[in-house]
């Protein structure tokens, strides 16, 4: 009776700390999550600053209005019997009813207020100049198009990259001191070069001296027929961007998991492990791996987000018809919606990622401690 | 003293840092060497000097030392200048103001590839009266090919390549390969020697002709040229003190601008520490490459706007947390409870007593990131943003790129710049991570 007594009691108090850990899970969501928005609106609002110029890009947009009103008066011909002052007369009224409708009679400070709440609430509007290739204006069209490849590619290599590096590093860490552990660790300065330098002399190699492999691009001009036909060509175009990005990282960061997981295998806990006789996979199962969780989760979580803008130079080598290249041109036609438009998501996607990574860890790694303190996260 | 020596003494147990000192000497010497030959103000001119610069070099020659492995030598530019070799010209007086100003330049040909291009160039002074000059070519066996008669205006160039009415008189041939073509066999060179003739006259007192004949070859200096005949060897040259300063000057700023934050932070800790975390996750949510394109397309492109941008972003980041969990460790240690109760100052106790502590880890830490902005600003360059005076790595592999250097085979032309920034970083980065392995007691010996 009275063991049953004790029994439901404990029950009781391990709700009431559930529930308060629950409470105090939310309350630290809450604060971070409130942290983190407000950091994305600040940098949001500060790209769309440095995309308009201080409100110079504006400025050029009215100028160009001005000339498209004053041309069409011109060359309209109902218009000719009028005088030059009456032209002008009309053209001053038409114009501000146009840079009324296009917003651009309101002060520069209003307006980026207002492109901060439109990019913010992901209304990313029309762009300026770039249209998509089938010809749409809408931003969320331009950006769309462009995501497909720009996944394509990165997901492949950084997927690929990722996981090797990890296997082959908890492969190494078992051989510690062998040949091909020195070996990696001496090809580790190797990655101090990005990608694109890689590509430039993989391009140079295989497309232009062998002649194997096409020089950039995603499929063949004209596009093949079939479809199995299609996949092979991008399959053939996917080669060499691949293997740049591959051969770019894959020593340092083999080399940095393996150290990494060395540190984590001379732990005491490990040692002991060993000593009770578990196997090597056990070990690595337990002891090595889950303690090292949150830090391979992260670095995870962190190659997801890196997948998505795709990478501007690396894009322009290859000829990629993807999101990094998308960016360059944008900003080389002073295309400030779709800087912003890939930027706000950039941003959110990242902050929404910290969120959930810090959420995470509040739960997963013990040693964590919840609301801030001295040492919070 | 004793430390260093102990130190060096580490480092060699490192095969890797001893070779990427190495490499690192090599750049700096090369930097010096170039500040010291090729003055900042003649690096530009020699760069950037425009047509009459480079008018004598060829266009897109390999470098002249391809010739130790090619089977068929191939020629290097020969420049003839009436100005600086006045024996090439004879004067005769033949009264009335009227005098014939004779030009012979010899050439002993002796390669077995056609030159690229053939140009003469004349500068003459006369008041009214025009000079005249008679061309004529005058191959090893002896046959006479007239090529030109023609008027001289104060400056003449005279391109033989481009005459149409010359390759009637040479079976169809192209001048520079018809002018040089053994007559058995069109495709192969006949050497010896080759004589230009120019028999000038002019018809004033004191009226002169002076000419420059140029054989455009196909090989030229250590490095090549360009497609706008520049020389490539001068970029390469001053590629290495641009991107040695960038790197280090950047990387050195920032890690050091970091620490000193992240000190701050914790030391004063409260709202101190709160504002530089939240600035933090701003610039870690902003996009580096294109703010900094944009600052590059919209406001300037000079190298200093733009390295001072990355290091302004670059300060913060990741580093800025390990150094702040670093610090955090050092707060509650014992010695600087002791310099608290001896009333040391905030700076002080910074400064003294925190920084010192991490500085084992900054140095691999600044050493690592030198690649990093060393392969930045080439980024930037191949984008198009490079400096717009400078002549770097960067810019030359923006050129090439352009030009469709790949495409046309001018392989020297991207793999030069490319083996130089390359082995930039790989010095770098091999001493980095040796450095790491010395200083980071947890990776010793790993």
């Amino acid at each position: 009776m009275l063991s049953i007594e004790t029994a439901r009691e404990r029950a009781v108090q391990a709700r009431r700390r559930s529930s308060g850990n629950l409470w105090r899970i939310t309350k630290y969501g809450l604060v971070k999550g409130t942290t983190l928005l407000i950091t994305v609106v600040i940098a949001v609002y500060l790209t769309i600053l440095v995309a308009n110029m201080g409100g110079y890009v504006d400025e050029m947009r009215k100028s160009e209005l001005r000339f498209q009103i004053d041309q069409q008066i011109n060359q309209n011909e109902d218009l000719r019997t009028l005088t030059a002052q009456e032209k002008k007369a009309y053209a001053d009224e038409v114009y501000q009813v146009r840079a009324k409708q296009l917003g651009l009679d309101q002060h520069f400070i209003i307006r980026s207020i207002r492109y901060l709440w439109n990019g913010l609430s992901l209304q990313l509007g029309t762009a300026h100049n770039l249209t998509s290739d089938s010809g749409s204006r809408y931003v969320r069209n331009i950006i769309g198009e462009r995501l497909g490849p720009t996944l394509l590619v990165m997901a492949t290599s950084q997927l690929l990259l990722f996981f090797s590096a990890m296997f082959f590093a908890l492969f190494l860490s078992r051989r510690y001191g062998s040949r091909l552990d020195r070996l990696v660790v001496a090809m580790a300065p190797t990655s101090a070069a990005p990608a694109w330098f890689y590509g430039i002399f993989l391009i140079m190699i295989f497309a232009a001296v062998l002649r194997w492999l096409p020089f950039g691009g995603m499929i063949d001009a004209p596009p093949p027929p079939t479809l199995w036909a299609k996949i092979g060509s991008i399959l053939k175009h996917l080669i060499l961007p691949v293997s740049a990005s591959v051969a770019s990282s894959f020593w340092l960061s083999s080399y940095y998991w393996r150290t990494f997981f060395l540190i984590h295998s001379s732990e005491d806990y490990v040692d002991m492990a060993k000593a009770k006789g578990l196997t090597d996979r056990a070990i690595e199962r337990r002891y090595v791996l889950r303690p090292t969780l949150p830090t391979i989760i992260t670095s995870f979580a962190m190659t997801l987000i890196g997948l998505w803008t795709g990478a501007i130079v690396f894009e322009t080598v290859f000829n990629w018809p993807g999101l990094g290249r998308l960016t360059q041109q944008a900003i080389n036609v002073f295309e400030t919606p779709v800087i912003v438009g890939v930027t706000v998501i950039y941003a959110y996607l990242l902050a929404l990622t910290l969120f959930l990574l810090d959420i995470i860890y509040a739960i997963v790694d013990p040693r964590v401690k919840l609301g801030g303190g001295a040492n919070g996260s | 003293m004793r430390s260093i020596r102990n130190f060096i003494h580490q480092l060699k147990a490192y095969p890797s840092a001893v070779v990427g000192l190495c490499i690192i000497a090599f750049m700096v010497s090369l930097s010096i060497y170039a500040v010291i030959k090729i003055p900042y103000s003649e690096a530009i001119r020699l760069w950037k000097g425009g047509e009459n610069v480079w008018t004598e070099n060829p266009r897109n020659a390999r470098p002249a030392w391809f010739n130790l492995f090619y089977k068929e030598k191939q020629p290097v530019t020969i420049v003839f200048k009436t100005t600086e070799n006045p024996e090439l010209k004879t004067v005769t007086d033949l009264g009335n103001g009227i005098a014939a100003q004779d030009m012979v330049f010899e050439f002993d040909y002796q390669y077995d590839g056609f030159p690229t291009e053939l140009s003469l160039f004349f500068t003459s002074s006369f008041a009214s009266a025009r000079p005249n000059v008679n061309i004529k070519w005058i191959t090893p066996d002896g046959r006479e090919i007239p090529m030109q008669n023609m008027s001289l205006r104060a400056s003449e160039a005279y391109r033989i390549s481009q005459d149409t009415r010359l390759p009637r008189r040479l079976n169809g041939a192209l001048p520079e390969k018809g002018l040089f073509a053994d007559p058995a066999d069109p495709d192969k060179v006949l050497k010896g020697t080759y004589k230009l003739v120019v028999e000038g006259m002019v018809f004033e007192p004191g009226a002169s002709i002076d000419a420059t004949f140029v054989v455009y070859g196909k090989l030229h200096g250590f490095a090549g040229t360009d497609h706008m005949r520049r020389d490539i060897g001068v970029a390469l040259l001053w590629g290495a003190p641009v991107a040695l300063s960038v790197g280090l000057v950047v990387a050195v700023g920032t890690s050091l601008t970091t620490m000193c934050l992240a000190a701050c932070a914790v030391w004063f800790g409260g709202w101190v520490d709160w504002i530089i975390r939240r600035i933090n996750e701003i610039v870690m949510i902003l996009p580096l490459l294109p703010i900094l394109i944009m600052i590059g397309l919209f406001f300037s492109r000079s190298i200093i706007v733009m390295m001072g941008v990355t290091a302004l972003l670059g300060i913060f980041g990741g580093g800025i947390l390990s150094y702040r969990s670093m610090f955090l460790q050092t707060k509650t240690s014992g010695y600087i409870e002791a310099a608290r109760a001896y009333g040391a100052s905030n700076l002080r106790i910074i400064f003294r007593y925190m920084i010192p502590k991490v500085i084992p880890v900054l140095i691999p830490g600044f050493v690592t990131q030198v690649p990093n902005y060393v392969f930045l600003e080439a980024t930037l360059s191949v984008l198009g943003l490079g400096d717009k005076d400078l002549p770097t790595w960067g810019k030359l592999l923006n050129d090439a790129y352009s030009e469709g250097a790949l495409l046309t085979g001018h392989f020297y032309w991207v793999v030069e710049p490319a083996v130089l920034l390359i082995l930039t970083g790989f010095g770098f980065a091999m001493v980095g991570f040796a450095l790491d392995r010395i200083f980071n007691p947890r990776l010793r010996g790993l």
